[in-house]
């Protein structure tokens, strides 16, 4: 094999996505569909006397007002709204109860026979509430944190190493409340099938986990539900849980047995679940020499009051720099607000950027050069659990990042570098996220034309799914790539987990493997059987799929076509399914690795940052597919500068309500903030992680971004801003 | 949204009527803004009258050398508009400093001067907001006010005025011409807007059955010698933090015309006869466009979050001015503030 | 509440010309452009990212200029020429524009694709961008959450110098 695998092959999708034919949730239509609009809470906490629709439901064309009050039945057991991705406590129940938990919280959903008609009489439904005293502000309410988890055991004493250390850095970074913001507004059309089924075209990254969810909170039978989102308009996280719409749309579908269609505005989303602000504390000791003795570090982070979400922000310092002593800590503080949930890198974002902030601070205490220090610390083992790596090309990255960015020529002096009236700053950091991978099942139908369609329940969230699946696909089974197609992102389809954590490429492509090599001994069976076949005579497991043939291995030149040994048989199709999953190995840790380097030009006295350049260089095993891999980096990127710079929900805490829900004041980066953006993917076989050696790259690219470019503002500056986002009036006097 | 109806008016007279006889009317034209906050359920209107096919949108020369925009032209013809580019560049860089592409071929002329605040208590009908429902009290005063006004305030309203194109008007000296039912008069775009006082509700001074119909720019035009410097969270697609419109003439290294115009700082585009008066007749260096900014700065008062524009309007203000001395104004694509 | 259900507006018949092909359709006074083109004529190609002139993914051709058309009341364009991504395609042969997009990789969720190449055939036609940071600041008003901008950049770049 390997026509496909590794090249720069064009999405297999990119024709639909171009000429408008891909439909994505909110755009599937059905016979007398109708349209749901929900109505939010508009305090954060307290409980609903009266909620009176009348006046909305006098509209011409209004059908119906879902309320707590008034809707079908919903499950009330709580393990029925647990999804798989669900942390501990009590998921959030729309139009459960009378119970107002957080600010834009959905309390009833107006259902019209036109949209425009529910949106309007939405604004008829009178709420009078009684409201609770409220919190909502991390930094106020810190006091109050409690500890959740432990990601890695502490190891000797980082408290007595710290305070005998000969250089400390210590500090709090805050990373603000972001939201995903996908440009797919949450949409769910729930098609009213007859019958009590239900067929529903949800915004989701896992068409199973939503399937399940709604079967056990409407009490339906698998097979009365099928769940389908074959475009996904961006996710990042923001569709691992169902959201809150599809219990909607299918609620209203059940209550007029009708298909209806519920689609969030752009404000309504910021109900759903966000990145959660966390304080993020760092402490470091190190010696003269830039040997680490301690590293400390804890997170404060914002959870609701119903779930403990919590990821992994501090612990990353145990794949990265030896330290003999280390202490980690992660608090929740639960907040009259919705549950965060996972977004782009959990964790990750977050603890990393304090960490490599940190570590930028302690390298200017040490005089020493940013990538001398971390190679000094760099650990060959994952120190948490004291394992190697199974491939670790971190040092490559700085190496060959450092020289695509010209680190050498970097006078590290703050403020040393300009451009007429601009500061000009370098600044470097390393990113680092674990390369996971799941069982996922692959059915694949060969027919006799030599087409093979390659079917699994995994979503393609724009990362490129439907590409690789289908690429993997046809050099296993040596078919051109237009002769595969893809099925993608429908419940009935074989089994798949959400698609997240950088897990899917090298999941679904085992997988593909895993089928494919069923289809090959089927028709290798198939051509041997051929009376006379030149095949005959040859090892089952020296024969090869190649160009269209079952071939034998070498220049034997022994080939009998596909076509001709499935007729021969006198079979039209061959169908294989297999469930994919990786043998445990405890062995080795595995991770994906980054050095990013960025350039920033300020305007000495106005503040103003323009990012002009970026380098990721990236430790990711085997890339499947270099253009749409470099896309990801490149958006990871993107990602990364907008957090640095202008990423925050900002939250009134006397109302307990967001002031900037939306897409104008809620700031991401738009064409004119991007400059360029150098994608290199370092070398890095890996034959132990799985066969074809893959790790993933969804998470990677963010990773360290927003540290890099912070630490390139100090540089540039001599200001350290530890609030993020790095608004300019943080750099004014 | 909510439901309204829909009428089309067939000449400025019948707008006018149409305005007179639903005291809950609206004008329509890009309806840019007004859709969106419409959306919001912020505006509510009973009628929209749609003006967009109004023959308002001739650009002509006045007897006096000056130029009349009709109300209706759209904001990006104007910018491009080859009588605008060479002899008001100012207005041209201005306009293409706001909005983007899009919102620039629907939004008019007129529509832009009537443009709404950004403050997002005035868009939240969740919270208080006297210019949204007088008399709820102002949300912003001790709530989050980074992006608000520092000049011109007043205890019911903090709110700025989001047009970039009217700071170039300002600036300028550009006048509005206004139809009613009473005929038609004409005001200075600096007498146009308001400061919120006592009554934030109102923006302008348009009447309820008024129709903008036409910008005029007298001729002084500022061909060489000005630059639109507009700060902001990110690039391009934002509302400026603080801008300024800088406009001056010179006879060797001497200012003999100044004009001076900051945005996204007050109620309305905030210019200063003083600031302007002091910098007349002085060489044009960093000193006297300081002294100036401090005049044109002067009596800011900041909230708890908006300190940073004070220094950052008067830095901006020296640097406007500096590009317009050396004729090296801001490019609106190129971001490096040279 | 004088706006509420005593005075329900009558529907007006519009007559749109959409990808050379004329529409009549009855709309309300509030139905927006966008919401016209996409529950009405099922043409779902153009995108609503905010509803709110955010975005640009609602961006379509009006008479040949670039607008946010999910600000744009139908009833105001009535008789109006609209082109909207599945305009693009002509006799089955994508647009230089689409295809620069698949060539450069300019996307990868694809739901801001529409408005973005909807905006850069406008942005085409105006003739105002000649180089990169025109085409940026140009392009502004199509965000891109999954972050394509430079792909983007480089597929208009490509359509620029072809056509």
């Amino acid at each position: 094999m390997n026509a496909y695998v590794g090249t720069p092959t064009s999405r297999i999708d990119g024709r639909a996505k171009v000429t408008g034919a891909a439909k994505y949730a909110g755009e599937f239509s059905a016979d007398g569909l109708v349209h749901g609009f929900v109505v939010e809470a508009t305090i954060p906490r307290g409980r609903i006397v009266r909620l009176d629709a009348t006046e909305a439901l006098k509209v011409a064309g209004v059908l119906e007002v879902l309320t707590h009050a008034h809707r079908p039945p919903l499950a009330d057991k709580d393990e029925a709204w647990k999804d798989e991705v669900a942390p501990e406590g009590l998921p959030f129940r729309p139009l459960y109860d009378d119970m107002i938990k957080f600010n834009g919280q959905p309390i009833a959903l107006v259902v019209a026979e036109e949209w425009e008609t529910a949106k309007f009489a939405a604004t008829l439904v009178r709420i009078d509430y009684e409201q609770d005293g409220f919190a909502t502000d991390l930094e106020a309410e810190r006091g109050r944190a409690s500890e959740m988890d432990k990601p890695h055991k502490p190891r000797g004493d980082a408290k007595a190493a710290l305070a005998a250390a000969a250089l400390r850095h210590e500090a709090d970074y805050l990373v603000p409340t972001e939201h995903h913001n996908p440009m797919e507004l949450y949409a769910t059309t729930t098609v009213w099938e007859g019958g009590g089924k239900l067929t529903v075209y949800d915004k989701t990254q896992g068409v199973q986990n939503v399937q399940k969810f709604l079967c056990a909170v409407f009490d339906k039978k698998p097979e009365e539900i099928r769940v389908l989102s074959p475009y996904v308009g961006g996710a990042f996280g923001s569709g691992l849980r169902p959201q809150y719409q599809v219990v909607l749309a299918t609620l209203a579908a059940l209550a007029l047995k009708r298909s209806v269609r519920v689609v969030l505005t752009r404000q309504q989303m910021y109900g759903l679940g966000y990145r959660p602000m966390t304080i993020e504390h760092v402490a470091l000791g190190a010696r003269p020499d830039g040997t680490l003795d301690a590293i400390s570090h804890e997170a404060i982070a914002v959870t609701s009051r119903y779930e403990d979400f919590s990821r992994n922000d501090t612990g990353w310092a145990e794949q990265l720099y030896k330290s003999s002593n280390s202490h980690f800590s992660h608090k929740l503080v639960d907040l009259d607000v919705s549950t965060p949930c996972d977004m782009r890198a959990p964790g990750a974002a977050s603890g990393v950027c304090a960490l490599e902030c940190a570590m930028d601070e302690l390298a200017v205490a040490l005089k020493l050069d940013p990538i001398e220090l971390r190679l000094k610390c760099y650990s060959d083992r994952d120190q948490s659990e004291g394992l190697p790596y199974t491939s670790k090309q971190l040092r490559q990255c700085y190496a060959r990042g450092g020289e695509a960015f010209g680190w050498a020529r970097r006078n590290p002096a703050p403020r040393s570098m300009r451009e007429g009236k601009e500061l000009v700053g370098w600044g470097m950091a390393t990113g680092v996220w674990e390369a996971l991978q799941m069982p996922v099942a692959v059915r694949i139908v060969l027919t006799a034309n030599g087409h093979a369609e390659v079917s699994c329940a995994a979503s393609d969230i724009g990362t490129g799914t439907y590409t690789i699946v289908a690429q993997v696909a046809a050099d296993a089974l040596g078919l051109p790539i237009e002769n595969i197609s893809v099925r993608l992102a429908d419940s009935t389809l074989p089994q798949a987990p959400v698609e997240g954590g950088s897990w899917m490429a090298a999941s679904s492509a085992h997988a593909v493997l895993g089928a494919a090599e069923e289809i090959r001994r089927e028709l290798v069976h198939l051509a041997k059987a051929i009376p006379g076949s030149p095949l005959a005579d040859l090892d089952a497991a020296a024969v090869t799929l190649v160009d269209g043939m079952i071939a034998g291995n070498g220049k034997s030149g022994a080939a009998v076509s596909i076509p001709d040994a499935m007729r021969h048989s006198k079979l039209e199709r061959i169908e294989k399914e297999k469930l994919n999953q990786f043998a445990e190995d405890k062995s080795h840790a595995r991770n994906t690795h980054s050095a990013v380097f960025a350039e920033v030009k300020i305007d000495e006295e106005l503040g103003v940052i323009r990012v002009t350049r970026v380098v990721s260089a990236v430790a990711a095993g085997r890339i499947l597919n270099t253009k749409t891999g470099r896309s990801q980096i490149m958006g990871g990127v993107v990602w990364g500068i907008g957090m640095a710079l202008h990423e925050e929900t900002v939250m009134d805490h006397r109302f307990g309500r967001i002031m900037n829900a939306n897409i104008a004041e809620y700031h991401i980066p738009v064409n004119a903030d991007i400059r360029d953006i150098d994608v290199i993917f370092v070398d890095e076989p890996d034959d132990r992680i799985n066969r074809l050696g893959i790790k993933g790259l969804g998470e990677i690219g963010i990773v360290g971004v927003p540290a890099a470019i912070a630490n390139a503002v100090y540089h540039a500056t001599g200001k350290r801003i530890r609030r993020f986002p790095i608004t300019l009036d943080k750099l004014l006097d | 949204m909510n439901n309204f109806q829909y009428s089309r008016a067939g000449d400025v007279a019948d707008a006018i009527r149409l305005l007179a006889a639903d005291p809950g009317a609206k004008l329509i034209a890009g309806g840019t803004n007004l859709i969106d906050l419409m959306k919001e359920n912020v505006e509510r209107p009973s009628r929209l009258i749609d003006i967009s096919r109004l023959p308002l949108r001739d650009i002509e020369e006045t007897a006096d050398g000056g130029l009349r925009i009709g109300a209706l032209v759209p904001n990006s013809d104007l910018a491009y508009h080859p009588l605008i580019n060479q002899r008001y560049p100012l207005l041209a860089s201005a306009i293409l400093a706001g909005a983007s592409a899009q919102l620039r071929n629907m939004a008019s002329v007129g529509g832009n001067l009537m443009q709404r605040t950004r403050c997002p208590y005035f868009y939240d009908t969740a919270t208080p907001c006297n210019k949204r429902r007088p008399g709820t009290g102002c949300s912003a005063l001790d709530g989050l006010n980074r992006n608000h006004a520092i000049l011109g305030t007043s205890k019911s309203c903090i709110a700025t005025n989001p047009s970039d194109m009217s700071v170039a008007l300002a600036a300028l000296g550009a006048l509005v011409h206004i139809a009613g039912p009473m005929g038609a008069r004409s005001v200075a775009l600096t007498d146009f807007h308001r400061l919120p006082d006592d009554k934030p509700n109102l923006d302008t001074i348009l009447g309820r059955s008024e129709i903008i119909t036409a910008i005029e720019l007298p001729p002084h035009s500022f061909p060489r010698n000005y630059s639109y410097l507009k700060i902001r969270d990110r690039l391009s697609y934002a509302f400026a933090l603080v801008s300024v419109a800088a406009a001056i003439e010179l006879e060797g290294n001497a200012i003999s015309e100044a004009r001076l115009a900051l945005g996204g700082v007050a109620h309305k585009p905030w210019r200063s006869m003083e600031a302007e008066a002091a910098l007349r007749g002085q060489a044009a260096t960093p000193d006297h466009f300081g002294h100036a900014a401090d005049l044109l700065l002067q009596g800011a008062t900041p909230r708890a979050h908006n300190g940073f524009k004070i220094a950052l309007a008067r830095r901006a203000v020296v640097r406007a001015l500096i590009q317009a001395a050396s004729a090296t104004p801001q490019s609106q694509a190129h971001k490096k503030i040279a | 509440m004088a706006d509420i259900t005593d005075q329900i507006p009558e529907r007006i018949p519009i007559n749109l010309v959409v990808n050379g092909a004329r529409r009549t359709l009855e709309v309300m006074p509030w139905t927006t452009l966008l919401d016209a083109l996409r529950d009405r004529l099922d043409l779902t190609g153009t995108k609503k990212g905010c509803d709110h002139g955010q975005c640009g993914a609602c961006t379509v051709l009006v008479e040949g200029r670039r607008v946010n058309s999910c600000l744009t009341l139908a009833v105001m364009k009535d008789g109006a020429e609209v082109t909207t991504i599945e305009g693009l395609v002509k006799d089955g042969a994508l647009h230089p524009l689409q295809q620069a997009f698949i060539d450069h990789d300019a996307f990868q969720c694809g739901y801001c694709t529409p408005g973005q190449i909807c905006s850069a055939a406008g942005l085409l036609a105006e003739g105002r961008a000649r180089d990169a940071d025109e085409i940026r600041e140009l392009m502004s008003g199509n965000l891109c959450r999954c972050g394509a901008y430079p792909n983007i950049v480089a597929a208009i770049e490509q359509a620029m110098s072809r056509s």
